[in-house]
């Protein structure tokens, strides 16, 4: 039965989210199933449905897909987000790798101990403010279009939004010196589909919390 | 093939490929495998000064400040997954639709973990490199190798997806031979991938690139860590 794509993760954003956001942004509806204990992640292991032990996985179209690049070139490209020959979509690639390079020291950051949190939070906004922002501002300059690539909606948009938001998460002024990027923000924010996955309500997930970060550390594993 | 070094500029009259950074494997490694196997010639610009870095980064050639750098098809691509879906796509190597594809994407990015961890290895302190390379081990013989080896055995077909060549068997085959080098018995419980390790030897564009004399660079040793430190680190001496 093709029914909704199903995603595999804990409740929270990690590496699942921008997963969450693509498919929204598609206007796919989705279930999920959440990892509340590591035993629920053994489990899933021994089921066999994960191809290299790990999550994010979504199960849709008849595959358990592993691997979150794989996962999110899939639904762009089903979905008709990834440009429309391979010159858009190599693009479109390089503005997202930078993107996720982005999000892995965003997403790392609470999980930092406490004595490095300040130097890793001055090192993600030094990246951002000076490696990435200015990229995507000097995009949307050169070619005063509404979307990053081929003037329409891509994986590359909705990715920056999230980033865009995420980054403002942790130093609510870091957009100040990007005003296309501001309102590149409030342009996509309301696209229908992003705008009703930015409401109360939906499936995004909040950032996670102090008290839930021994708990995702020991879903996965890591050394506390 | 090496180029003019320092401050002169070397411009492309050939339309290759130019690829631009380190000469050692790192990053780049993938992308020298992937053209190779497709049978195309590419040329290479080494970096070797931390001024060469600085130009540049000046110059705009870097979108975000880092290398690997392609220069294909008129643009200055970055991002190694960018530029390796590039060729896959240009050249063919990317499965027949988007089924193949997804299969192709999820094994190469599984193949590109265990990558990382050898790519990384020259670079850790002394007193974890044991500890390293038995995750190393641990890694290719229980997770990664067993899900190549299934997927050849459950087929029973020449590549790791559909009826043709793919960047995921291109892949597949760097890192076994990357791990060997690590760990010469690493395929001791891999049959099927013994077999697809010959295979691959045999096809004539890879044959090629394994013979000496071709791009492919040997494994990476001190020169090469201190080189890469040297070129990117704004305060480096040696000690």
């Amino acid at each position: 039965m093709p029914g909704k794509p199903k995603l595999y993760y804990f409740c929270g954003r990690g590496r699942m989210e921008s997963i969450r956001w693509l498919l929204a942004a598609a206007g796919v509806e989705f279930e999920e199933s959440f990892l509340e204990t590591r035993d629920d992640l053994l489990k899933l292991e021994k089921s066999g449905a994960l191809l290299f032990q790990q999550v994010p996985m979504v199960e849709m179209d008849g595959m358990k897909m592993v691997q979150t690049r794989a996962i999110l070139s899939y639904i762009a490209a089903k979905h008709n987000l990834y440009g429309k020959d391979l010159k858009e979509r190599v693009l479109i690639d390089m503005y997202v790798e930078a993107l996720m390079d982005l999000d892995e020291l965003l997403m790392h950051h609470p999980f930092q101990p406490a004595d490095k949190r300040e130097q890793d939070l001055a090192n993600i906004v030094d990246k951002a403010t000076n490696r990435y922002f200015p990229v995507y501002e000097k995009v949307l300059k050169n070619h005063g279009q509404d979307f990053l690539v081929g003037n329409q909606l891509s994986k590359a948009d909705v990715l920056l939004l999230e980033a865009l938001l995420m980054a403002e998460e942790c130093k609510p002024d870091i957009l100040a010196k990007f005003p296309l990027l501001q309102s590149f923000k409030a342009r996509i924010s309301n696209v229908p589909t992003i705008k009703k996955f930015l409401q109360p309500g939906s499936q995004r997930k909040p950032p996670i919390e102090e008290k839930d970060i021994p708990k995702v550390m020991k879903i996965f594993n890591v050394a506390q | 093939m090496r180029l003019l070094k320092g401050n002169q500029e070397f411009r492309s009259m050939s339309g290759k490929p130019k690829l631009i950074y380190f000469n050692g494997r790192g990053r780049m490694e993938t992308v020298r495998w992937l053209l190779a196997a497709a049978g195309v010639e590419f040329e290479e610009i080494f970096l070797d000064t931390r001024e060469q870095y600085v130009k540049l980064i000046k110059d705009g050639s870097l979108m975000f400040q880092q290398v690997p750098l392609v220069e294909i098809d008129g643009m200055k691509m970055v991002q190694t997954r960018a530029i390796l879906s590039y060729i896959a796509g240009k050249y063919n190597l990317y499965g027949k639709d988007l089924k193949e594809r997804a299969f192709i994407d999820m094994y190469v990015e599984g193949i590109t973990d265990l990558m990382h961890m050898i790519m990384m290895f020259p670079f850790s302190p002394p007193e974890v490199k044991e500890k390293n390379l038995a995750l190393l081990m641990e890694r290719a013989t229980q997770r990664y190798f067993p899900v190549f080896e299934k997927a050849f055995k459950q087929h029973g077909q020449d590549f790791l997806v559909g009826s043709r060549v793919s960047w995921a068997d291109i892949q597949l085959m760097e890192a076994i031979l990357a791990v060997e080098e690590k760990i010469p018995a690493v395929l001791s419980g891999f049959p099927q991938l013994q077999a697809f390790k010959t295979r691959m030897s045999n096809m004539p564009a890879i044959k090629k690139f394994l013979q000496p004399g071709s791009p492919r660079k040997p494994p990476p040793d001190e020169h090469y860590v201190a080189n890469v430190l040297k070129v990117l680190t704004e305060e480096w001496s040696p000690h």
